[in-house]
């Protein structure tokens, strides 16, 4: 059975219709990428299965479980994590408290044994901040391990937010456009990360516009126009298709 | 982290063990208790705006109904202190959590409306019941008494009131630095990514505006016993501003920072007594001045400026 | 009773006038940054005062209004360039605190000049109370909901049929397209605090001789002018006129059946129920979150 499974899903914004009857499923294990041109529903794709909206008509299936409008932090507690296109970092945090939020849902988040500063609680704690570390080291911030967040350039913020999705422990990550702005050597470190992450298990959806990255990375490809599904297969079957190679060069098909 | 923040909190406890034989007369020790409580108050209401990054234009209302049920319970009901100040409390909590669900789902200005609503409402209350609370002119309160001991002599409060604020000190310190602490930290930093990461934003929110809210409950019942007289100015819009004040100026989401606020615009009024009538322009200017130039507050850009990190 | 009813209307709907030129005066400068003008009250104070000030110093009473009028418009620009301009940017919490400051110098400088005083402003047009179905109507509330009505339909016609009006709008709904297009959303800035204070101040001068002023009114006519915006939803001009004279009516009635004592507590148990229940307003939008 696939880890995550997508059927006819639809949302309208007034009388936009962004994703319209969009289907497709994705193994647990594999790299998974979602292209297509500016506009085309990338992002609202991901904020629908990551509970930011709630779909308008159609279902999502984690694990044969319908997970469709459910709230984001619902589907944390079922191992879902994301980065965001637009940044989302704490900026009055320090670098490795953004790590260390991304475990709040495994952590023992009592008020009261927290102003007592209870002893296991601290050592949980403890253990948490060098876990912390240990993923920035990961993700390549080892020299960011004192640093507070708003004193990090983008390129290291953009890894952050992936450090703190890991630090969820999911079986499905979602990365939205996680080179995006980086020069090319930061492309190639990124890429190389994306790599480390799923060969450690988690099962990764991409939407990304580089395309040399995606197509070095994911074993499949969907790929959106105008917000509806224009193809699906592997590196081969996309980099073939016409509707695709028309989509995307302009050409007429 | 852990042996940094004990050298301040020695030197706070040292500080506040020696002043009272610093200080010339008992306006001054007077001046100190104060201070000692404004702090504790400001310290509560940072956790709420500093920290989590939510507003409150009504917290002289909870310090209010706080005040009133110590004043009011005992005279008119025969409780004692300690269980008006309890009852107070929970009310309001109650009340706080009555409200805080479909206030926190506002944002910015509307959270600031909502707030600013109930504090007047309560004060309009406070005002008009005068049957119950001696109406504009203020009620006094009895003495606070716990298995027949006293509070009377102004050092009894000021060992009291340095307790608590030490206690203060150390659990918020404690309590920004721990999983709670973190998730409200940051809802205040991206709420889309808290939630991402598992956070129950609106819970959170709801939980640090009650603890908040009974927070200034206790300490206005501890005013009001102290000064042994209660009067609606504390539950009115412009002392909610003051304490606001007080946390922006010390510096948003910095614990030292609140004591600074709070010592600070605690003496003014008195610096300003000199300047007969001018008292309003100058603390207004004071905000505006404080928010152009030192947007972080005092504690935080002192604290750059040393090349100090942390809290 | 329906004389009763009437009564309680026609005040309500007077003081209503007044809290609509207030929150419109919060939805203009709202519009043009964001920022609630927590200072607004004092527009209103300074337009009573002054209108006192100038008529007690002998001028005639039209160059008396004028003046306390444009005044509080110069105070609104000069709230704008000195606080709110040199912070672009900064938090919610950070602007409210700027324009609460600005708005308790603006009151202790009133308080420093002219007293502590309560004062008032002879009617414009005498107070020969005229009786309108067993009730009575003072001409000075004639003033007032003529003027406010012309003024609405002035603001309209700005807004619908000039440039310079509509270039605020559309700095309103996206000012870095407005900026990109050519205007110049710093003038709009300019004179979104311009026209604010002059708004408010009119609403001052012209319900100060029914219900007097001092230094100190600012802050419930302003909080009120808030509720009446939040009311009408926030941004929204008409929302804004209707939500004032929702206010200032449910005020009045609440005042006369329900306990006067309290009068001052319904706008926030209103804006309260609102917030909670309605808290798009009534006219205002749905905004959507972007990720």
């Amino acid at each position: 059975m696939a880890l995550l499974e997508v059927s006819e899903l639809s949302i309208q914004f007034g009388g936009v219709k962004a994703v319209q009857a969009v289907s497709f499923s994705i193994d647990a294990g594999m790299i998974y990428a979602v292209i297509g041109p500016n506009g085309a529903g990338k992002t609202t794709l991901f904020n629908l299965i990551t509970g930011v909206y709630a779909p308008t008509a159609g279902s999502i299936r984690l694990d044969g479980q319908p997970v469709h409008g459910l709230t984001p932090d619902r589907l944390a507690q079922r191992g879902v994590a994301r980065t965001f296109q637009n940044l989302q970092v704490c900026m009055n945090m320090l670098a490795i408290e953004n790590v260390m939020v991304g475990a709040h849902l495994r952590l023992d988040r009592s008020l009261f044994k927290a102003a007592l500063r209870w002893p296991a609680l601290r050592r949980a704690d403890a253990a948490l901040r060098d876990e912390a570390a240990e993923l920035m080291r990961f993700v390549g911030l080892a020299q960011y391990l004192t640093a507070r967040a708003d004193s990090m350039p983008y390129g290291a913020l953009k890894r952050l937010e992936i450090a703190r999705a890991l630090a969820m422990r999911p079986r499905l990550l979602f990365l939205d456009e996680p080179a995006a702005g980086l020069n090319p050597k930061e492309t190639q470190e990124v890429d190389a990360l994306v790599r480390r992450i799923a060969d450690a298990g988690v099962t990764v959806v991409l939407v990304e516009h580089d395309m040399k990255m995606v197509m070095n990375l994911s074993e499949r490809i969907l790929v959106l126009d105008y917000g509806k599904k224009l193809a699906e297969g592997n590196r081969d079957e996309i980099r073939r298709n016409p509707d695709v190679i028309a989509a995307y060069l302009g050409a007429h098909a | 982290m852990t042996t940094s923040r004990y050298l301040p909190l020695g030197a706070l406890a040292a500080g506040l063990l020696v002043l009272p034989w610093l200080l010339p007369n008992s306006f001054y020790l007077d001046l100190a208790i104060r201070m000692a409580i404004n702090a504790i108050i400001v310290l509560g209401l940072n956790l709420l705006i500093g920290f989590a990054g939510q507003i409150s234009l009504g917290h002289a209302g909870f310090l209010g109904l706080g005040a009133y049920a110590s004043a009011v319970l005992p005279t008119h009901f025969g409780w004692p202190p300690l269980a008006a100040m309890l009852a107070g409390m929970a009310l309001t909590g109650v009340l706080a959590a009555l409200v805080a669900r479909p206030i926190f789902r506002l944002k910015g200005h509307y959270l600031a409306m909502a707030t600013l609503g109930l504090g007047i409402i309560l004060n309009i209350v406070v005002r008009n019941e005068a049957q119950w609370t001696g109406g504009p002119d203020g009620m006094p309160v009895l003495p606070f008494e716990v298995a027949g001991l006293t509070l009377s002599r102004d050092w009894h409060w000021w060992w009291l009131v340095s307790a608590l604020l030490l206690l203060s000190v150390w659990m918020a310190q404690n309590l920004m630095d721990s999983p709670f602490g973190r998730a409200l930290r940051a809802l205040h930093g991206s709420e889309v990514a808290s939630r991402g990461v598992g956070v129950d934003v609106a819970g959170y929110k709801v939980a640090i505006f009650v603890l908040s809210a009974m927070f200034a409950s206790l300490m206005g019942s501890i005013t009001a016993h102290y000064v042994g007289f209660v009067t609606p100015n504390v539950a009115d819009f412009f002392h909610s501003i003051e304490l606001v004040t007080m946390v922006v100026i010390g510096g948003m989401a910095s614990v030292y920072g609140s004591l600074l606020g709070a010592v600070l615009l605690t003496a003014l009024p008195q610096l300003l007594a000199t300047f007969e009538g001018w008292e309003t322009v100058v603390f207004g200017a004071i905000l505006m001045l404080c928010m152009i130039f030192l947007p972080k507050g005092l504690a935080p850009t002192l604290a750059a400026r040393f090349g100090k990190g942390g809290q | 009773m329906l004389a009763q009813f009437l009564q309680f209307l026609f005040s309500g709907v007077t003081v209503g006038a007044t809290y609509a030129l207030a929150a419109l005066g919060f939805t203009l400068i709202y519009n043009a940054s964001h920022v609630i003008n927590f200072a607004q009250g004092e527009f209103i104070m300074l337009g009573g005062m002054l209108a006192v000030f100038f008529t007690q110093a002998g001028l005639p009473l039209p160059v008396a209004l004028l003046l306390a009028v444009l005044l509080p418009a110069l105070v609104g620009v000069l709230v704008e360039k000195l606080a709110i301009e040199p912070v672009k940017g900064a938090p919610t919490v950070s602007l409210i605190i700027i324009t609460i400051g600005a708005s308790l110098v603006i009151r202790g400088l009133t308080q420093v000049w002219l007293g502590k005083g309560t004062h008032s402003l002879p009617a414009f047009s005498g107070d020969a109370p005229l009786a309108l179905l067993g009730a009575t109507l003072l001409p000075q509330s004639l003033w007032v909901l003529g003027v406010t009505a012309l003024v609405v339909a002035a603001l309209w016609g700005f807004f619908n049929h000039t440039l310079l009006g509509k270039a605020m709008l559309a700095t309103s709904f996206n000012s870095l397209a407005a900026q990109l297009v050519g205007v110049h959303t710093g003038r709009v800035l300019f004179l979104s605090f311009a026209m604010s204070g002059a708004l408010g101040a009119l609403g001052g001068v012209l319900v100060t001789p029914i219900t007097l002023t001092s230094y100190d009114v600012g802050i419930m006519l302003g909080l009120k002018g808030f509720v009446a915006a939040v009311v009408g939803g926030l941004g929204n001009g008409l929302g804004a006129v209707l939500g004032g004279l929702l206010v200032g009516v449910l005020e009045a009635l609440g005042a006369g059946y329900v306990s006067s004592a309290y009068k001052d507590a319904i706008p926030f148990a209103l804006i309260l129920l609102m917030l909670f229940f309605m808290p798009q307003g009534l006219l205002g939008a749905r905004n959507t979150e972007r990720v």
